[in-house]
Parts: C-alpha cells; structure tokens; sequence
C-alpha cells in the first residue's frame, strides 16, 4: 500500500468535508463504543483481566526469544515450518516460493493486516498469482481496488450504496440495496474461489509457544474456509503475536472480542496445528509459518517496547475522537487511529509520519480502553520529543488548533464527542472514582472559544456523569 | 536468508533485552511455566454449579443466535434428525462417522442420502458431534479427526451438532484440559471454537448473518 502519511493534515481537513465519509464514521461512532462499555458491564472481572494481559504480554516479550523458539519447535513437531523474514521482502519471497512451488494460479485470503503492511497482494499478482480476498469487507475493498481504513472493519469508510454500485458492476448482477442479498452474492462469487484455490493465507491473531498454533478469530468464517479447503495454508503474521500457553491465549480472548465488537466471543475462534494428520479426511497437506519481524525486535528495550504489547483489537481507534473525525484513510498507511501513531513511525519512519503523533487531543481514551493497557499518549510524546531533537516537528501544526475548531463547528460530531466521553469516563477513573485527569480537555481548550453547538457541551456531561458516580457511591 | 533472518531478529531482542541467551535455570523455569499451563482469573459465571451451567450455556447460544433443540437421550437424536431434515425438506445428510453416532440405529432416516465424507461445495446439511460446550459464552469445541472432517463444520449451509449436557463445562480452560487429556500426544490438526452460526457487518455495521460459514447453527442438546 502506498505511503500517504506525510499528507495527514491535507487528507484530514478533506476526510472532514467529506459527506459521504462523514455518513459512513456515523456507523462507527453509534456503534463499537456503545457495544464495548455493554460487554465490559457484563463482565466484572474485565480489569483485572487487562492487569494480568498486561503483566502477561510483559512476561513474554521479556522472554521473547525462548517463546519464539518454542513455538518454531512445536510448528516443526507437528509438520509445520516456520519461515523467518527480517522485512516485508523477505516475507513476500518467502510466501511466493511457497505459493510457485505447489504450483498455484489462485490464492485465497483471510483478512490480514501484516498482508496489507508487507503489500503482498500487489506483489502476487506482479509475478502470476492472483490473491483473492474472502473477508466480505476486504472482498468489497479489493473489487473496488480500495485499501481498508480499519483493523477490524475494513470498509467501514463505505457506505450501501458504494457497495450497491460495486456489485453490479463487477458481477454483473442487477443493482441491489438490500445488504442480505448483497452478502448473498458475495457468497455465492466467493463459494467457487475457496473451492479452486491452490494456496489459503491467513493471519493469525496469537501464535501459542506450547503446541506451535495458531489462531484466527473471524465472524464470517471465510478464514476457515480459507485454511481448510487448498492443499496449502501459509499463516502471515509477527513476532509479538506469540503467548506461552493455551490458558494465556484464553486470556486474550476473553479480552479480544469484547473490546472490539463488544460481543461476548467472535464466532469463530480456530486454531490450527501443523497440515492435515495421515488420518485426516480434509484440510492443508502444508503448514507453513511466516514469521515478520520488520522493526519489531527494534523496539525492544525502547520506550516503545509496550507497544508490542498490542493485540489489534481497534477499541484505541473506535474511541479516538481524531480517527471518528476523519477515518482511516487519513493517516495514509494500514494501521489508523492512535495505535497507528504510535506503530507507523516506527514502521515507515518518523520522517514520513512526524503528523501522525501530533494527531490527538491527549484526552487519554485510547489508554482507558486499551485492554492490555498501553500508554499510547506517552508514546506519541515520545515520538514528539524525537522529532523535535530531529528538529521534524512540523511547523506549528497542533491538531487540536486546525482540525478541532472545524470538528466543534459539526453539532454532530460534537454530540458524540460528549457522548464517547462519558462512556469512557468510568474507566478513566478508575476504582477511586476520582477522574485522574479531565479527558478531551486539550480539545476543549481548543474550541471553547468558539460558538457553542447545539446538544450539550462536554462539561455538562461530565458533571452529570460525576453526578451519577458519586449517587453510586464511586462504584463502577 | 531464513536462518541468518531467524539469528538477527533473536539477535535483536537479546540486544534490546540487555541479555544473551536464556541461562539453563531460567529456560526451565519457563519450561515449567508451559508445561503447568497456570490459568489466569477465571469469570465467576463460569463457576456456577452443572444445572446453572447447562442454563447458561443455553442462554448464551441462543443470544449467540444458535437453535436448540432438546432430546432425551442420543438414542433419540436420529429420529430428531430426521424430522428436522423433513421440516427443512433436505433430502440428504453428511454426518460424522465417530464411534458414538456409528453405533445409532439411522433408521429413522430412511429415503435420506446419508455419507461421511469432507463436504464439497451444495452439500446444504451436515452433523457431527462436539467435544464440548463452554457455558460462559454458550461456545462449542469440536476438533479435526479421523471420522469429524473440518469442513462439515463449515461449508454446509446447515451446521446440526449433537451436544450431550454432560459434556457442557464452565469455562474454556476446562475444556482445553479436557482435550490435553483426550488426545495426548496426537494434538488435532484444527480446533474450533464456534459461537452461533456466521455473520458479517461489515456493510454499514448492520449485522447480516450467513457470511460464509453456515447460515444456521442447530445444537441437539441431549439430557444423559
Ligand atoms: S493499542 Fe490497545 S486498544 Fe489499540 S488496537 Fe492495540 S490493544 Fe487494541
């Protein structure tokens, strides 16, 4: 995928004029939050789960090499093989020697994010093999020859009627606005691909050390199909992906799900062991690893080294009120929203993403909902104060002062500012019930100047839910 | 490439760790640690007694959107088949081959097409059995073998699974020592986790369901 990040405060101010755009955010912005806060209250235990995910992902990048040493043992114990790669060349060698030599003319694909960091798809096709995305947001994006601007919604930037339109062009099929019938269709084109593929590739969302597996966690069931039906499954995926035991993956799942869909389990959670056993009726004769390091290992012993603590769950980005503003489009690579300000410096290089740490409010949300309790603002300071030593920092550029003040002129967008706050603020306070710092207060220094919107301002809301906090005696 | 790739990326995180290898003592420290598997806080919902559980289990399918269907006992379960593939009008059946479903009087399905084999694409309906249900969120665990081809679970439209109560546990962990203990050393090719049949939103986050996976999840819940 091309770089645009450098272009972010260009891209921003027209994602915000956007009204297509603007529609499609509103899906977001009514939904994964709202979801979110709903499974955590059903869950008591949530935050002491985000403790001990923290202090486990601590524990395993402190011994990240045994781990990964074991888990490359067990995949070879059980007929896997795992392929190292140092950058996305590597990677993309790697999976097309894979790929030339069980002869394959077609891929089929689950959604990956390292597919799209490493560009694997462009690189497929350049040399014969045509990839096939099977993921029904990725397959809309792919026809459309469009790049997701989510982690875990991938087309969350589109609306029906881009999809309508899409359809009936590429299929040939009469114009549709009914999304059951269009799922329908993307079925039924899908069904003949999975069956005639050569080669599946998936991501996985945690390599387990003790038995060597992986794991794909989908709602769709198209990565099943993906791994279960060619002669061959490549997994990609990255160092940091790796856990101890099948107990300490449970660990994550118990988080995953809930913190990005707020859905007590994804559907399908499938863990896959090395190729298909003698005795086996179906699945992959091969089982094959690629293992990405591509400036992780870099950032080890950095202050950037909790970052890889990170298990792409999006509830960072459905809660930033910079990613709800403008989509992830705008920060011009694959990973979007506060995770994506941290990960992309490091990933293409500051140089080329100095916009993208200054792009928050530092209201601190991302923190208060990152379930393995990342410190993402300290780390985008962090990126600044490197930047200003580098003598990088873009001239006077501070989001809250561009971007903001056109944000608060939108009564909209406002109300839902007002609204994600309160929903983030128990968590915030944690379990004093005593706010350590006042959210969004940088962006409301920012507009408070500026002609009150309609619907209530931020300080209302946050006395109510103060108000509330303590008729509850300061329990969450 | 591949292997000077391996050594420089360990080579990164010793470097970055402030460390060279592992010591002996602390790798079979952490041996240990993989080998006892220490589970980490369990939710209290998944800790109530085995009626509690099985009530659970039940309610977190059905919000899951899976259909239960309740019979007395497995003797039971082929003439509850046949009536439902006659509700559905289907005229044929891929099912597991496992001891257990082998050992059933198929009678009932009489005039029905039944084989055990990997499903190709059309096949509308399949059954197999599940190894275990994890009440705390109303999940199934089935797993690859012999006589239980993965794609049963997968590529038919119709996903029918026989679930004795017994075999219903509180939470996830329970059931992964449980599979420990079932194979031993002959760890499956593929496990999966399945919660309600297939979905996606991911046009306009409204929630469809039947993506790609089976459209409907039906659980015969067998009371042993
Ligand atoms: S940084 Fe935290 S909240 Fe954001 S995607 Fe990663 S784990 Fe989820």
């Amino acid at each position: 995928m091309e770089i645009k990040t450098p272009e972010f405060k260009a891209s921003s101010r027209i994602a915000l004029e956007d009204v297509s755009l603007q529609k499609a955010l509103g899906n977001l912005r009514d939904g994964f939050p709202q979801k979110r806060a709903a499974a955590v209250a059903r869950m008591p235990e949530f935050e002491t789960l985000r403790d001990q995910a923290r202090d486990l992902k601590n524990h395993t990048i402190e011994h990240l090499d045994y781990y990964l040493e074991q888990f490359e043992t067990n995949v070879t114990k059980h007929g896997g093989q795992v392929h190292w790669a140092r950058d996305g060349q590597q990677a993309r060698e790697a999976i097309l020697k894979i790929c030339q030599s069980a002869d394959a003319k077609t891929v089929t694909k689950g959604k990956s994010m390292v597919s799209e960091e490493i560009a694997l798809n462009d690189y497929l096709e350049e040399n014969g093999v045509q990839p096939v995305e099977t993921d029904l947001g990725e397959y809309i994006l792919q026809l459309r020859e469009d790049h997701p601007s989510h982690i875990i919604a991938p087309a969350i930037h589109l609306n029906l009627d881009d999809v309508s339109d899409i359809f009936s062009k590429k299929h040939g099929t009469e114009r549709t606005d009914d999304p059951a019938a269009l799922m329908q269709e993307a079925r039924e084109m899908l069904r003949k691909q999975f069956v005639g593929a050569d080669v599946g590739i998936t991501g996985a969302n945690f390599c387990v050390a003790e038995t060597g597996s992986t794991i794909i966690v989908t709602n769709e069931g198209n990565g099943d199909l993906t791994q279960t039906l060619p002669k061959v499954h490549v997994v990609i995926t990255t160092i940091d992906k790796v856990v101890p035991t099948l107990e300490d993956m449970t660990l994550y799942l118990r988080l995953l799900a809930r913190s990005a869909t707020g859905q007590e389990f994804t559907v399908y959670n499938t863990l896959s062991t090395g190729p298909r056993r003698e005795e086996d009726q179906d699945g992959p004769d091969e089982f094959h690893v690629v293992l990405l390091d591509n400036g992780r290992s870099e950032m080890v012993g950095t202050d950037f080294q909790d970052m890889l603590r990170c298990i792409r769950c999006s509830a960072c980005m459905n809660h930033c009120p910079v990613y709800g503003s403008v989509g992830g489009h705008a920060y011009g690579w694959v990973y979007p929203g506060p995770m994506g300000s941290v990960l992309t410096p490091k990933l293409i290089g500051i140089d080329k993403a100095g916009h993208l740490p200054n792009a928050s409010t530092f209201c601190g949300t991302c923190e208060s909902v990152c379930p393995v309790r990342i410190p993402l603002p300290k780390m985008m300071r962090h990126w600044r104060e490197r930047e200003f030593e580098k003598h990088l920092s873009p001239t006077g550029f501070r989001f809250g002062l561009g971007v903001w003040s056109q944000f608060a002129r939108r009564p909209k967008l406002y109300r839902w500012l007002a609204k994600l706050s309160s929903l983030s603020l128990k968590t915030l306070s944690g379990k004093k019930g005593r706010l350590k710092s006042l959210p969004l207060k940088n962006g409301w220094t920012a507009w408070r100047d500026l002609p009150a919107p309609q619907g209530g301002t931020f300080m209302d809301q946050w006395k109510k839910e103060q108000g509330n906090k303590q008729h509850k005696g300061g329990q969450q | 490439m591949s292997q000077n790739a391996r050594d420089q990326i360990l080579g990164n995180i010793r470097r970055g760790l402030g460390r060279g290898e592992l010591s002996q003592q602390a790798q079979t420290q952490l041996r240990e640690r993989i080998g006892q598997h220490p589970r980490h806080t369990i939710p209290a919902r998944g800790q109530l007694d085995a009626e509690g559980q099985v009530a659970l289990f039940r309610s977190m399918a059905e919000e899951a959107a899976a259909e239960l269907i309740d019979i007395d006992s497995l003797e039971k379960l082929p003439i509850a088949v046949a009536d439902f593939l006659q509700q559905n009008q289907l005229k044929q059946l891929l099912r597991g081959s496992d001891a257990a479903l082998e050992a059933l009087d198929w009678g009932p399905l009489e005039g029905i097409k039944v084989e055990s084999r990997p499903v190709q694409a059309g096949d509308p309906i399949s059954l197999t059995l599940s190894f275990a249900g994890i009440a705390e969120t109303g999940t199934l665990m089935l797993h690859s073998g012999p006589n239980s081809p993965t794609t049963m679970n997968f590529l038919t439209d119709i996903h029918l699974v026989a679930l004795r109560q017994s075999q219903i546990v509180g939470f996830y962990e329970q059931a992964w020592q449980q599979l420990r203990e079932t194979v031993g050393e002959n760890w499956p090719r593929t496990v999966n986790m399945i919660t309600g049949p297939s979905r996606s939103a991911d046009i306009e986050q409204r929630l469809q369901m039947g993506a790609h996976g089976p459209k409907r999840l039906v659980i015969f819940m067998i009371n042993d």
